[in-house]
């Protein structure tokens, strides 16, 4: 750029101007886009995907922004590119028909002979005045490569990239070029880097025999962009980033509960699982993980909401029936529609395409809640970043559309390390571990709820019982240090109950004999009482008489001194027994009358 | 024979002298020579499935033929005009 000049130094200071690809992902890594009248240099092995993204951006910007586009292809034909096209749904021949699109065929014959060396100003004098015709605003040079390469020569080359670059920047075009990288001249066209704008590297590689696709924007020159290497997924949908998601964190919380389905886990969990929320079931093989599963599905769909059954190596038949042995009737629920089981192999299609699949059916359906099983078997496929990535993505934008969703995961053991490599224990809200205590020949199910965000949870380990009747807990048994499970905890807690009888009776009996012993000296009380009050009564009686019987004998003396006239005591019974005497005397007189 | 050039482009003036001067050297009065500017008629390149400039195209007599580049190369520009 020419310094110096005020209307110069003043066009600098603009920030670049950008125009959207309409690529899910790209336009919020790159910031707004494609560098507009710049050269974009996508580069890439076989099949990454360079003349999808090309494509894609112009069939996008024909629908969206109604811009017209030049595609020069030097590697395919055009008739190639169109049928190619159709997988993707793109209509290439209803835009060429509309003059939205052109095709130039700039495939060389091999017939074709070079005697000496040539230059694309003519090719671009056409270019221009087709552009001008269609209005146009962007183009791909697809392959540039192919026909740079038969220039043989690095200067000459370099002459026609600039040409072409000056030429956009002439005709306001914002341009892309695709060239093939990974070849034996790797290095050769190096310098395309250099010259170019924008450089977008689309990549392949291959982990544990998994493949995992990748985009890098490797420069961009006047603008900020995220240059980190985004895993992208190719489909019928085109090329998309599932890209990370916005740093922030943000998606609505709510208290209130959805059941698991099992009325005492309820409770443990003080009224189910959060709406919203992230359940971990973890376990053994067979440890009912499904059952869980299961049941929380059938209680989603009992309440009339959506719900989706995602599995994996297990067909929907076979869920069914295995639920059925348990009393749960799925089929009920997917025959009126709340219900969608979804089947798929884990070793499917490349894990960033297996989560678009799920991510298209969570869209479809629109579930309120949501199982995945086993979500294990996805992040063990690969022991690589990408794909814990893509789980963590995965399980994010499943949050941000507020579903409750419910994840078992195959471990033996509590493996920590094993849940947190693909950082769902991290993710999980609530965690369920499911166990086997095997003891006395036999193996039983133990449940314990390691975490619980937000809400308090019992501390205690319940036996999960599977029956033809449905799931229960129960308490387990604990005895002389020893929890016991299965039918040891059946005969103990037969044992307990006997000993507590036992106990009950003896303690019955006592408590008659001692009653008795009450009653019995209660009764005494009473008898004693009688006789007591008999021998008072005789007492008053003999007290009566003996008083009577004395004062009869003073008073018969006193008559028979008065009879014999002895006077010295007689003042003296006067004085203090008038009354004695006169009774005494009338009873004398009585006597004798008689 | 038919040449495609765009403008006054080196390339271009270069093929013209060289297929000029071959074309006397070789086929004397024998031929008919048509340039076409693609600066100026780029419809007609388009429709003659012309990418790069110049080039040469070999009308009659049959088989077609058609040669790249600034024709400096006279060998190969004999061998693909017999």
């Amino acid at each position: 750029m020419k310094i110096g000049g005020a209307p110069m130094r003043k066009k600098s200071v603009v920030a670049c101007e950008k125009i959207a690809t309409g690529i899910q992902g790209f336009d919020e890594i790159s910031h707004g886009g494609l560098p507009r009248s710049r050269t974009t240099l996508v580069m890439g092995g076989p099949g990454c995907g360079k003349t999808v993204f090309a494509l894609q951006s112009l069939v996008n910007g024909a629908h969206h922004t109604s811009d017209a586009a030049l595609f020069v292809a030097f590697e395919e034909s055009t008739t190639q590119i169109i049928s190619n096209a159709a997988a993707f749904g793109w209509d290439l021949a209803t835009l060429t028909s509309t003059n939205k699109m052109f095709f130039l065929d700039a495939q060389l014959s091999p017939e074709v002979v070079k005697a000496g060396e040539f230059d694309l100003v003519g090719m671009l004098a056409m270019l221009g005045a087709k552009a001008k015709e269609l209005h146009a605003t962007r183009i791909v040079f697809d392959g540039i490569d192919v026909l740079l390469g038969l220039l043989d020569d690095p200067v000459a080359e370099r002459r026609e990239i600039y040409r072409i670059r000056d030429w956009l920047a002439k005709t306001g075009l914002t341009g892309l070029l695709t060239q093939k990288v990974g070849g034996v001249d790797d290095q050769h066209y190096n310098y395309l880097q250099f010259m170019v704008d924008c450089v977008v590297i689309l990549g392949h590689t291959v982990v544990d025999g998994s493949a995992f696709r990748n985009l890098r924007i490797v420069k961009y020159r006047g603008s900020s962009f995220s240059g980190d290497e985004f895993p992208i997924s190719l489909s019928t949908e085109g090329l998309q980033l599932t890209h990370r998601g916005p740093n922030e964190l943000q998606y609505a919380v709510t208290t209130e509960r959805v059941s698991t389905g099992i009325a005492r886990l309820d409770h443990m969990l003080q009224g189910g699982y959060y709406r919203g929320s992230n359940v971990l079931v973890s376990g053994a093989p067979g440890s009912a993980k499904s059952t869980l599963a299961g049941l929380f599905a059938a209680a989603a769909c009992e309440r009339g909401e959506p719900t989706l059954y995602i599995s994996f190596d297990e067909g929907a038949a076979q869920i069914g029936r295995n639920l059925r042995s348990v009393g749960i009737d799925l089929a009920r629920h997917e025959k009126s529609g709340v219900l969608k089981i979804f089947s798929t192999r884990t070793r499917g299609p490349n894990i960033e395409d297996q989560f678009r699949d799920l991510r298209a059916k969570v869209r479809a359906h629109q579930p309120r809640c949501m199982v995945i099983d086993p979500l294990s078997a996805l992040s063990m496929k690969v022991a690589h970043l990408a794909s814990a990535d893509a789980v963590q993505q995965f399980l994010d934008f499943v949050k941000t559309s507020e579903i409750t969703v419910l994840n078992t995961s195959l471990m033996d053991g509590l493996n920590v390390d094993e849940a947190t490599a693909t950082g769902i224990s991290t993710i999980a809200d609530t965690w369920i571990h499911l166990s086997y205590v095997a003891q006395d020949g036999e193996r039983n199910r133990a449940l314990t709820i390691i975490k619980s965000r937000g809400t308090g949870h019992s501390n205690q380990v319940r036996e999960l019982t599977l029956s033809d009747s449905g799931v229960t807990l129960t308490d387990v048994f604990v005895a002389q240090g020893r929890v016991l499970m299965g039918v040891a905890r059946w005969e103990c807690e037969q044992e307990e109950q006997a000993a507590s009888e036992r106990v009950f009776v003896a303690t019955e009996r006592k408590r008659l004999l001692l009653q008795l012993a009450q009653d019995e000296a209660i009764a005494r009380i009473q008898v004693v009482k009688t006789e007591m009050e008999a021998r008072s009564a005789e007492l008053a009686v003999l007290a009566l008489a003996s008083s009577q019987a004395s004062k009869h004998h003073v008073i018969d003396r006193a008559v028979l001194r008065k009879m014999r006239y002895a006077d010295d005591e007689v003042a003296a019974i006067d004085r203090s027994d008038d009354v004695a005497v006169t009774i005494a005397a009338k009873r004398a007189r009585r006597t004798r009358r008689l | 024979m038919r040449l495609y050039v765009a403008g006054t482009a080196p390339n271009s003036l270069r093929a013209l002298a060289n297929v000029r001067s071959i074309c006397e050297a070789h086929y004397a009065f024998a031929h008919q020579l048509e340039v076409v500017d693609m600066l100026t008629d780029p419809v007609r390149a388009m429709a003659d499935g012309i990418i790069v400039t110049p080039t040469l195209l070999k009308l009659s007599p049959p088989p077609t033929a058609r040669v790249i580049g600034n024709l400096s190369d006279t060998a190969q520009v004999l061998f693909a005009l017999k």
